[in-house]
């Protein structure tokens, strides 16, 4: 092999190797990217059928129901427009609470129940995820409502 | 008053640094030999003012003055003395404070190395630091100053985030800026050299030990981080590929790749300009990290209050900062040229092959931790990435990477193949599999398909790494510390990889609601709640739950997992209570009162989860053998080695070992 040839060889096999952790990559992140939805939205139908993503609002005041004994517990999102039911059998985290905001990662069901599988509620009580205070329409007020204090659990 | 004097001298710090940056890099390009030595004096007068401004400010925490907003902040007077110090670095204005401290110490370590370096090389490379540290000196005067007072003083302080109220967190960060802050002397020295317009690899040499440092304090900074989430954050998770998780990762791998390159750059001459545009890259994340972490632009665990004057004046930082090192490199680069080739099969390209693989990682870390940034700027909807991109994105890069080091290390310098390790190599991969295999089909059963590649791949390197050292002792020769830190290193890499193999595929997690008396089986593991009761510490109020763990009816251990509520801030933290052992942790957290008298509970088998942590530990052992070794013998001992690229560049009178 001629040294030409041989950073010919050297630059391809770079290059598809590149190109091909590069396509990997580009698939693994369209196939598990999660689009954030508020209930507005979902009331608008702009969630595909079927499609994992990230629900955010406010837990209603009231509505959250537990079945004695177990984990099961149901609430309601809302964005005050629209309200989302939403079901989760997990241990809840330490800052859930009704009237605070949260994001749950799930599916909606045929009745349009929210079945979620992760439930975040990050920060102190006065913090609103930045999405959900978009949704609420609050724009940038949302900075106010950050705490001072700030690393959450998680 | 005391804390108008550290403001004071945090400002004449700046002012120092200025001084610093200037004298260092004008003094070499005028030839003024005075203007010169005047950059290693000021370097020292800033690093006093540094910390002295350290100083009062750990004053004021300890002595509770809340008339300082950030003391009253994040410190109380019902805080535990060790706290009130560690809460130093509990918020963004102390954590720029502890940065520039850090770098300081960096930079005076340089000056007390820098007597075997050429002192116009030295003096510029203390300049590049200077220009760093005076602009994060403004950076925090300007937009965070730690010592704004608040007037009347507040009674009592808001308290440090009880997340933040552990030992691990109060060695956490300073070892992570050990590492991250680290590479500013690689990027220094990187600069230094475009700025000369060096054409040899003599840089190369002296970056070295910088470099290895520098990746060492980094590689315990994400472990320790890594095991203080694991068990402070109450459920278990010991990685999310959370923003600012990431964000010290990339300057990890990226440095990964540098040790290597400049190991080539070093010892052949090979990949100059490859190796400097490393050296930029890795500093230049570890300033993107700062901005992800410091701006807020991302939200996290980790993220405090966000600013964004604070995210424009880092975004600006950075443009200036890393804009103007590729300008530079851009500039010079061309002068670096190489002209020695190497076989296919040689030393030299299995390290362009993990310098390649490990950019596509790092390169795939920062896609995803970005998306988010950029979706959200270009209006393409609010979106997060997590695991499910993460965990196979980056395996592609990696699996190889892991299946070449076992290969590499045996590798010839230039040309010649394997050498005779061929023979010695195979046994070690058949060996590799038949404990692999055993390990993933026998003792952790599982149906995953990886689960046996990462088992084989992990005792392959182990023992890979073992044939070198052996060889050596049983001939009777010495075993040069370089010999023996990349030998350490390579063992804890397959360590980590056994761990993470095994914690990844046979973690059992269960969350369930158990009444007193009740129990739930994790695999071999019996866990049983048998009640709790009320508790009240210093400066909380909770839950204490009592888990009893048996294996086949023997009991294994008894955990006691906390619910806690602050008083000063409200917040409630759940404190999960883990039985660590060697090859598993048995974890235990409360969820919550569900009624009917029983907790919601989520209960944890992690196999090997130790292996994880203490890889990344024996790595950061390697780094740190190869050059305290380093230091010991000299040059001769690494050229001993290779004759050939010995004598094609005599040996230096002395360089920073």
């Amino acid at each position: 092999m001629t040294p030409r040839r041989r950073r010919l060889f050297w630059v391809l096999g770079i290059v598809a190797g590149v190109g091909l952790a590069g396509g990997l990559a580009l698939r693994a992140f369209r196939e598990n990217v999660m689009f954030y939805f508020d209930p507005s939205r979902i009331a608008a139908g702009e969630v595909k059928p079927g499609q994992r993503f990230r629900l955010g609002g406010m837990v209603e005041q009231g509505s959250l129901t537990r079945t004695p004994g177990s984990l099961e517990v149901r609430f309601v999102v809302t964005d005050f427009k629209h309200q989302v039911p939403v079901r989760y059998d997990k241990v809840l985290p330490d800052l859930f609470r009704e009237g605070a905001g949260m994001v749950a990662h799930g599916r909606l069901d045929a009745s349009g129940t929210f079945i979620a599988d992760e439930v975040l509620a990050k920060h102190d009580e006065k913090y609103m995820p930045p999405e959900v205070a978009r949704s609420l329409g609050q724009g940038g007020a949302s900075s106010a409502a950050m705490p001072a204090s700030g690393a959450s659990a998680r | 008053m005391l804390v108008e004097l550290g403001h004071y001298a945090l400002i004449l710090a700046m002012m120092l640094a200025g001084a610093q940056a200037f004298f260092g890099l004008a003094g070499p390009a005028l030839g003024r030999e005075r203007w010169r030595a005047a950059a290693a004096s000021t370097a020292c007068g800033q690093f006093v003012f540094v910390a002295l401004a350290v100083g009062v400010l750990v004053h004021a925490f300890i002595s509770n003055d809340f008339s300082v907003h950030y003391v009253a902040e994040n410190s109380n007077s019902a805080l535990p003395l060790f706290y009130r110090v560690t809460a130093l670095w509990g918020a963004h204005e102390g954590s720029m404070l502890l940065w520039i401290l850090v770098l300081t110490l960096w930079t005076m370590a340089l000056l007390a190395r820098s007597r075997h370096l050429p002192p116009t090389f030295a003096a510029r490379s203390l300049g590049v630091l200077g220009l760093i540290s005076f602009c994060f000196l403004l950076f925090t005067l300007a937009t965070s100053n730690p010592f704004t007072r608040v007037i009347p003083a507040v009674p009592d302080g808001n308290d440090l985030n009880p997340v933040l109220q552990d030992p691990a967190f109060a060695i956490h960060p300073p070892i992570l800026y050990m590492g991250y802050v680290g590479f500013s002397v690689s990027f220094a020295l990187a600069c230094a050299a475009m700025i000369e317009g060096r054409r040899d690899q003599q840089w190369a040499h002296w970056m070295r030990p910088w470099t290895v440092m520098a990746w060492a304090f980094l590689a315990c900074g994400i472990a320790l981080g890594s095991w203080w989430a694991y068990y402070e954050l109450g459920w278990g998770g010991f990685w999310f590929w959370d923003p600012v998780e990431n964000a010290s990762f990339m300057p990890w791998l990226i440095g990964t790749a540098l040790i290597h390159s400049l190991a080539v750059t070093d010892k052949r001459g090979l990949f100059k300009s490859w190796t400097l545009l490393l050296a930029v890259t890795a500093f230049s994340l570890s300033l993107i990290g700062t901005f992800l972490v410091r701006s807020g632009v991302l939200v996290s665990v980790h993220s405090f209050a966000a600013d964004p004057s604070r995210g424009i004046f880092i975004l600006a930082l950075l443009v200036v900062m890393i804009g103007g090192a590729l300008a530079l490199y851009a500039w010079r680069a061309p002068l670096m040229k190489s002209s020695a080739g190497f076989d296919f099969i040689s030393r030299e390209s299995f390290l362009l092959f993990n310098n390649i693989l490990l950019t596509i990682a790092a390169a795939v870390v920062f896609g995803g931790t970005l998306a988010p940034l950029i979706a959200d700027t270009l209006g393409l909807g609010t979106l997060s990435v997590g695991p499910p991109y993460f965990n196979p994105s980056f395996l592609v890069p990696i699996l190889p990477m892991l299946a070449l080091v076992a290969l590499g290390m045996h590798a010839r310098w230039r040309r010649g193949g394997l050498g005779e390790a061929p023979r010695t190599l195979l046994l070690a991969l058949g060996a590799a599999l038949v404990l692999g295999l055993a390990l993933s089909l026998g003792v952790y059963a599982h149906p995953l398909t990886l689960t046996p590649v990462g088992a084989t791949l992990g005792v392959w390197i182990i023992l890979s790494s073992l044939i070198d050292p052996i060889g050596r002792l049983r001939r009777g020769l010495k075993l040069p510390a370089s010999v023996a830190g990349m030998s350490i290193a390579h063992i804890g890499l397959g360590v980590f990889v056994l761990g993470i193999t095994f914690v990844q595929s046979n973690t059992i997690e269960r969350d369930i609601a158990l009444k007193p008396g009740e129990s739930a089986q994790l695999g071999v593991y019996q866990f049983r709640y048998d009640g709790g009761q009320d508790i009240v510490g210093p400066n909380y109020e909770g839950f204490r739950g009592k888990v009893s763990i048996t294996r086949n009816g023997a009991p294994v251990s008894v955990l006691f997992p906390e619910k806690r509520r602050y008083w000063v801030q409200g917040t409630v933290q759940t404190t999960a209570a883990i039985a660590p052992a060697f090859n598993r942790d048995l974890l235990a957290a409360l969820g919550e009162d569900v009624g009917a008298g029983a907790w919601s509970l989520r209960l944890q088998y992690r196999p090997l989860i130790r292996f994880v942590w203490i890889g990344a530990l024996i790595m950061a052992i390697g780094g740190v053998t190869a050059v305290i070794g380093r230091r010991q013998r000299g040059y001769a001992a690494d050229g001993a080695r290779l004759p050939l690229a010995a004598a094609a560049q005599p040996p230096p009178p002395g360089g920073l070992r």
